[in-house]
């Protein structure tokens, strides 16, 4: 929040896929802005559409999802409705993301030195000889030992946490502006996954970065975020400063989904089980909201169009009767 | 395609279903509904050629050999002046007939002996692993080559041979599914209640096995054509004056470089045309039973 | 890096003996008289008595395979009935014809059918992909020897463009001073432009028909293995990193799709081998082929033995290649633990 004008601002974002048994409402009316410096949480379930969310910015989704209306600003241009090969300067240079299962987002048969000399080649105008350079500098950054010899290696010969930290590289070799990271942590054991995201939070204050952290683990976004945004089913339903959220969630999505979280002082009997499913998002009748039919707390009025209620100036919910 | 433990010895789709996805993958490809008419038309041919011929396939004429196509004759006569039309009928049920003896030759024993390999292990899978192997470390042609001049010049042979080379690819599959199935639930339930081992096998697992061999079979009565023409175009197998594309072919190559192109080329179409079918037909059966593994 | 291919070879071992015991069995196991076989159609009853000494066909089976091994081990192949000549020289010195042929046939094939298949995979569904899988099956479907025919046909009769496809080499030409053994190769090292251009017309149509036989496995792996790579993670990653498209179809995708192609060569190998016959009878190439077409008319057996062992060896040999080539290629092989 350290400047008026965010420096990505998604606005009524709609996604949709076409697969063969229907049409995935994936995404639906999301707005989220992130600032120079920020790091904004992106939290829910699985099939919640964080990850499409992210793909659609970058403009990389499948061939099979489009995007049916919004816009998401970017430094001043509209991304979703640029033409690729102005996606490709940016994609990698002023924005980059990182990914889960770090062993598989790598080249298994390129050298992983090489794959960050790829990128600078691609986005920078600098000699082979440059680049080999600034890859193994990349490399120490991120905290790889013996990284001139580490350029060498093959991702097979190394380890989770390690590949993580070569797609970080990859990530920040070309200093963006925003840092999408999806799940960076899943399947890392717990030690390797504060480590990795130390460095994010590290790397990312050195260059004033903006980082979009998308994860199902409401723990951890707790303690690396300044606000955070909760999804549900393609919708956002709340979004607040990471304070204020966990002591006062406003959507009952948000408070059952703290409440189910694991904590220290609360034994695993207590944690209460959120009650339904994810509403098929192919259906034609999907509800307005679409956690009314899991909604203890539902009326009538939860049928028309979800309001924007701003509780504060920071922290909005989308609920007829929020908590 | 998951075995429900109910009727173990029903293939799992049920048949009824099995034909409306039929029907879906018919409208779907018209490639595949014209491969299956064309083959229909190659069966009735095979069965009434002798009958429906013209003139007589062995009937020599050397006052009319070498006469293009004309309305006497339809695809002209050959050096000898044999009608090409009635030869080029006659053959289709040779082609077929050996096609199809070598394809089920080496299908039955192969599944059989895949099977048991897959279902057993051990020491039988080592052996007939090994065996197929060793049939794999030929160029399969060349070892068809040597079986039938090790065996002599006849029919038989060249379906003995024929049926040898394809062994190790049904030998292959069936081992290969009849291993995905052992441990099925289907098939501890059917332990369960008492059924010995090779029963199992036989009523329980093998009719689970057909369906991707089907795709197989049709592949290979292709590959099994143009292997006994090919055989038959060397002089190997076939003798003339019997009718069968290969060997006209053959006889055509000479006249081709003259000029005379209708000697080779209407054998040559016939044989491409069966062999097109086969493949359309495996390809379109592939997509019925298992749309996942198209390539 | 020597420990795998030293392992590869031993590993391809059982397959050498598994060649020579069935070529042993083709030759003196089967039923009927393997002296008679040997001594010819036209031999009088001494003959075949004499012949059946010779070959020590007289002896147990054991002792005949011990024989064979030997016999097999100093090069001797026997003697063609025809020509009285031993025949393994013969074989030496028509093989690098027929190598010459296949290696070329190989080389359109596959400069052909990949970019078919990266071209498929690229627009999957699409009437290209349609288009490009029914060409694949047709030329799976077409009888080697027909091509061939109907290419000569239409390019040399027709058209005029093909040589008389009668060999290696135009009757104005000579060969040139043998270095390889591959006309091509020795033609440029002689400097003989003329005669290198010469060669290479003379080779099309037949590298040509051996190709078409073999895109259909070497396009359906391709697209195959590119549609799977293309929907893999580092893919993902690497279009999100901003690489360019034909950096990351070429340099990313299809290299990693590659490596399945590389493991079906085996088999696109004993297609090329078996059809090279075929191709060498249509087009009269002086090669094994030939040599084992004239001998098999002629009834005479040896060379037809000495073409199934050569070719079933050097089919190995070719598999054992293919092996390496692909624990070069792929960094993960050889990380046995």
């Amino acid at each position: 929040m350290n400047e008026r004008i965010p420096l990505l601002k998604v606005d009524g974002l709609t996604v949709e896929f076409r697969t063969r048994s229907g049409v995935v409402r994936a995404l639906e009316n999301i707005d989220l802005e992130i600032f120079k410096g920020e790091t904004v949480g992106v939290v829910g379930e699985s099939g919640s559409g964080k990850s499409v969310l992210s793909y659609a910015i970058l403009g990389i989704l499948d061939a099979a999802g489009r995007v049916t209306a919004g816009s998401a600003v970017f430094d001043g241009m509209d991304m979703l409705h640029a033409r690729e090969s102005e996606l490709e300067e940016i994609r990698g240079r002023e924005a980059s993301m990182i990914f889960q299962s770090p062993r598989t987002a790598l080249n298994p048969i390129r050298k992983v030195g090489k794959q960050i000399e790829d990128i600078l080649l691609r986005h920078g105008s600098v000699t082979r000889a440059q680049a080999r350079e600034r890859a193994i500098e990349m490399l120490g950054k991120v905290r790889i030992p013996d990284p001139a010899r580490r350029y060498d290696a093959y991702p097979f010969e190394l380890s989770g946490g390690m590949c993580q930290r070569i797609l970080i590289a990859m990530a920040l070799a070309c200093e963006p502006a925003l840092l999408i990271a999806d799940e960076p942590t899943t399947g890392l054991d717990v030690t390797t996954q504060a480590a990795i995201m130390d460095l994010v939070r590290e790397l990312g204050r050195r260059r004033n970065l903006a980082t979009l952290l998308i994860t199902h683990d409401l723990g951890m976004a707790a303690e690396y975020c300044d606000r955070i945004v909760v999804m549900h089913a393609g919708h956002v339903v709340e979004t607040a400063p990471t304070a204020a959220l966990f002591r006062a969630p406003r959507h009952p999505y948000t408070a059952s989904l703290i409440a189910a979280t694991p904590r220290v002082e609360v034994s695993l009997r207590q944690l209460a089980s959120i009650p339904g499913k994810l509403p098929d998002l192919r259906r034609t009748d999907l509800p307005a909201c679409r956690f009314s039919e899991r909604c203890a707390r539902r009326e009538t009025a939860c049928d028309a169009p979800l309001p924007r209620t701003h509780i504060e100036p920071q922290h909005m919910v989308a609920c007829w009767r929020p908590l | 395609m998951s075995a429900n433990g109910v009727s173990a010895t029903k293939t799992a789709p049920g048949w009824r279903a099995t034909l409306r996805h039929a029907q879906y993958v018919a409208t779907d490809n018209p490639v595949t509904l014209g491969a299956f008419v064309l083959f229909l038309l190659f069966v009735l041919l095979a069965l009434c050629g002798p009958w429906i011929a013209p003139y007589d396939p062995l009937a020599s004429d050397t006052a009319a050999a070498l006469q293009g196509p004309s309305a006497r004759h339809w695809f002209g006569t050959d050096a000898l002046g044999r009608d090409m039309l009635s030869r080029i009928v006659v053959a289709t049920r040779l082609d077929f007939g050996i096609a199809l003896c070598a394809v089920f030759a080496s299908f039955g024993i192969g599944a059989a002996l895949g099977s048991i390999a897959g279902f057993y292990g051990g020491w039988a899978d080592r052996l007939i692993g090994r065996c197929a192997d060793t049939i794999m470390a030929f160029p399969l042609f060349v070892l068809a080559m040597g079986i039938v001049a090790a065996l002599g010049n006849t029919v038989a042979n060249i379906i003995l041979a024929t049926a040898i080379i394809n062994l190790p690819f049904y030998v292959r599959v069936a081992r290969t599914e009849v291993n995905v199935r052992r441990h099925a639930g289907f098939v501890e339930a059917a332990r369960l209640t008492g059924n010995s081992e090779a029963r199992i096998l036989a009523r329980h697992i093998f009719p689970n096995v057909l369906p991707p061999m089907m795709v197989q079979i049709s592949l290979n009565m292709g590959w099994a054509i143009l292997n006994a023409a090919g055989l038959s175009f060397i002089g190997l197998g076939v003798r003339p004056p019997q009718a069968e594309w290969g060997i006209m072919v053959a006889e055509g190559a000479t006249h081709i470089i003259s000029g005379e192109w209708w000697v080779a080329l209407f054998p040559g179409a016939a044989l491409m045309l069966a062999v097109f079918c086969f493949n359309l037909l495996g390809d379109g059966l592939r997509d019925i039973i298992d749309p996942r593994r198209r390539t | 890096m020597l420990k795998t291919i030293a392992q590869r070879l031993f590993g391809a071992l059982p397959n050498v003996i598994g060649v020579v015991i069935v070529t042993f069995i083709l030759t003196r196991a089967l039923p009927g008289d393997p002296a008679a076989y040997f001594a010819g159609a036209a031999a009088t009853p001494e003959a075949v008595e004499q012949v059946r000494r010779q070959l020590g066909l007289d002896k147990s089976l054991p002792h005949q395979f011990l024989l064979y091994v030997g016999d097999l081990a100093r090069g001797n192949l026997g003697n063609s009935l025809s020509t009285g000549q031993p025949v393994l020289p013969e074989i030496a010195t028509r093989l690098p014809a027929s190598l010459e042929l296949t290696l070329c046939g190989l080389v359109f094939a596959m400069i052909v059918a990949i970019p078919l298949g990266v071209l498929a995979a690229t627009r999957p569904g699409s009437w290209i992909d349609h288009l490009c899988r029914l060409l694949a099956t047709a030329g799976v479907s077409l009888p080697t020897f027909f091509t061939g025919l109907l290419l000569a046909y239409i390019f040399y009769y027709l058209l005029g463009i093909a040589p008389s496809p009668l060999g290696r080499l135009d009757v104005v030409f000579s060969a040139p001073p043998t270095v390889t053994g591959f006309y091509l190769i020795d033609s440029l090292f002689a400097g003989d432009l003329e005669l290198f251009w010469a060669c290479n017309m003379q080779l099309m149509l037949p590298a040509i028909t051996l190709g078409l036989f073999v895109m259909a496995p070497i396009m359906r792996m391709t697209r195959a293995a590119m549609l799977g790579v293309l929907s893999s993670d580092f893919i993902r990653t690497a279009r999100a990193s901003g690489l360019s498209r034909t950096t990351v179809l070429y340099r990313y995708a299809l290299r990693n799709a590659l490596l399945p192609v590389v493991t079906t060569l085996g088999m696109v190998f004993s297609f090329l081998l078996g059809s090279n016959v075929l191709v060498e009878k249509v087009f009269a190439w002086p090669g094994i082929g030939s040599y084992v077409i004239e001998a098999l008319v002629a009834s005479d057996y040896a060379p037809v033995q000495g073409f199934v062992l050569t070719m079933a060896l050097l089919y190995v040999l070719l598999n054992l290649a293919i092996d390496i080539l692909y624990g070069v290629i792929d960094p993960r092989v050889g990380v046995d633990g």
